[in-house]
């Protein structure tokens, strides 16, 4: 208990925890709109095609976050566009962008003189290594993502529900698609370094997965969201401390396995209703 | 004389070289109730789409009434339900209001919308699942709830695409008596692909097939269809008041 204590003192934890909660709250908000607008693949397609950004990042030495920015957005337009405009079937428009990010990364990692160390931590993850200016950058992120959607909420909203009646009310539906979008593309690279590029994606589903079994208000979801991811990454952060075993797939694991119990215990207690209810009028 | 609330004029549009619709001229008037028929792919609902504002006409014009402001478009639709994903997370109340959006003034407060949204639901008789996730709703009430966001801006049109899909006769029936009263106050134009119902509730009736052919009175004959080269499968009802058409087979 004490050397459990004693984490909350050490700074590194501190801003683990930081990040903790700055993921959660962005993955939990994002994440309930990819989930309820059902567009998994596309994210999953975002996030590894900013591999490629980070290889580009270490080949010229700049910010490998910047690099993976720069290609997650390329990247969420480019699908868009690739299925508007040209018609290419949506889900072999992902497949493209998806695999030619991580070619792209693969070749540049592979040009880049010398040992790549920290190459694992983007892929995987190691919330336990945040520094501060990327805690400053979450935070910013994450107060823009929160102005963007408490401003426009509805539309947002609307949006997702119904683009035909939106359009139709005179909503701008294109800025908005293409806005949440970046947001979203922005939102996982930041959280790359919590999770990783391989199991950011479960952040932003596995937590709305769990939510929407208590659930079907897209507001509640939000909330609900937030509060499961947080509680997963923070008992993952304590699991992959004491266990020694890497944070992301901690995190990811234990998000997954509070979907299982929830899933598992929900239809006891309906049932359980049910009976209480049926014996009630007799 | 009176003009119309909404100007057709000449509106053409393609899809990848093809004619979709080709010179489409229409009013409508404050009051009117027109049944839109015509087969699958002639059209209809790309019409539709147009007028709403969906989709940008490739020729002609639209025009509106002047009082009848052009961005927060005085205009309830019901869009066909096909494309509606019965899953997502959103509840009956929040599917009402989302049809008020655009008519919001500043001074109009969250409460009042929602006590809007509360009647209209009333209204037709669903209050008590204003709480229930769309996905809860069987098919008439679900149509049910999409009128109730199509009459929340209290329109001065009322635009339905095919509402009579996915629900059962009883519901069809109650749909268009409703309609009946609605049009006391805004004029109608309803989509359908069951012009044997529909008949014996519009006025007058437009005929679309790549071009719009417009016949003043409900009253419709296989041999009207045929000149207006019109193949339509006619389906009756039987608790339904009716004209029964003859089933006619016509390639146009």
């Amino acid at each position: 208990m004490d050397e459990f204590l004693q984490l909350f003192t050490f700074a590194f934890f501190k801003k683990a925890l930081l990040a903790a909660l700055f993921t959660s709250i962005s993955a939990g908000i994002t994440g309930t709109y990819i989930v309820a607008r059902r567009i998994v693949f596309i994210s999953g397609g975002i996030t590894h095609a900013s591999f490629g950004g980070i290889g580009l990042a270490f080949l010229l030495g700049f910010n490998p976050l910047a690099g993976a920015a720069l290609f997650a957005v390329f990247t969420a337009f480019g699908i868009q566009f690739f299925s508007d405009k040209i018609q290419i079937r949506e889900d072999s428009s992902i497949a493209i962008w998806w695999s030619l990010g991580m070619a792209l990364g693969v070749i540049f990692v592979f040009l880049t003189p010398g040992y790549t160390p920290n190459l694992m931590s983007y892929l995987f993850g190691n919330i336990l290594t945040v520094r501060t200016g990327e805690l400053w950058a979450m935070l910013v992120l994450l107060l823009l993502l929160a102005a963007f959607f408490i401003r426009w909420f509805r539309e947002i909203l609307y949006i997702a529900f119904d683009e035909e009646f939106a359009r139709a009310s005179g909503i701008p539906v294109r800025f908005f698609n293409y806005g949440v979008m970046t947001l979203i593309a922005l939102v996982m690279v930041m959280n790359i370094r919590a999770v990783g590029i391989i199991l950011i994606l479960s952040l932003m589903t596995v937590p709305q997965a769990t939510a929407n079994l208590f659930t079907r208000d897209f507001r509640k979801m939000m909330f609900l969201s937030v509060a499961f991811a947080f509680g997963g990454t923070f008992t993952g952060l304590i699991i992959s401390y004491f266990l020694n075993i890497p944070s992301g797939p901690a995190i990811i694991f234990t998000l997954i396995l509070v979907f299982g119990l929830c899933k598992l215990y929900l239809p006891c207690s309906s049932l359980r209703k049910e009976l209480r209810t049926q014996r009630k009028p007799m | 004389m009176e003009k119309p609330l909404i100007h057709v004029n000449r509106v053409s549009f393609a899809w990848e070289k093809e004619w979709v619709l080709e010179e489409i001229d229409l009013k409508i008037f404050e009051r009117d109730f027109i049944g839109m028929i015509g087969p699958n792919g002639g059209g209809k609902s790309t019409l539709i789409r147009i007028i709403m504002g969906i989709l940008p006409p490739g020729s002609g014009k639209i025009y509106f009434r002047e009082d009848l402001p052009r961005l927060k478009r005085p205009i309830g639709y019901l869009p066909q339900v096909r494309h509606i994903d019965r899953q997502f997370p959103i509840t009956v109340s929040d599917v009402v209001r989302s049809g008020s959006l655009m008519r919001q003034t500043p001074f109009t407060s969250a409460a009042e919308e929602k006590e809007a949204a509360l009647q209209w639901l009333e209204e037709m008789g669903i209050a008590f699942l204003h709480r229930k996730a769309i996905g809860e709703l069987s098919g008439g009430q679900m149509q049910r709830v999409f009128l109730c966001r199509a009459l929340i801006s209290e329109p001065r049109l009322l635009i339905l695409d095919e509402p009579d899909t996915f629900v059962d006769n009883r519901f069809e029936g109650e749909l268009f008596e409703k309609l009946r009263e609605l049009n006391e106050k805004m004029a109608i134009l309803l989509v359908s692909h069951d012009v044997g119902t529909i008949t014996s509730y519009v006025r007058t009736i437009a005929c679309v097939n790549r071009r719009l052919h417009y016949h003043a009175s409900p009253v419709i004959t296989p041999e009207d269809l045929k000149a207006y080269n019109c193949p339509i499968e006619v389906l009756t009802h039987g608790d339904i008041p009716h004209r029964v058409l003859e089933k006619h087979n016509h390639h146009g």
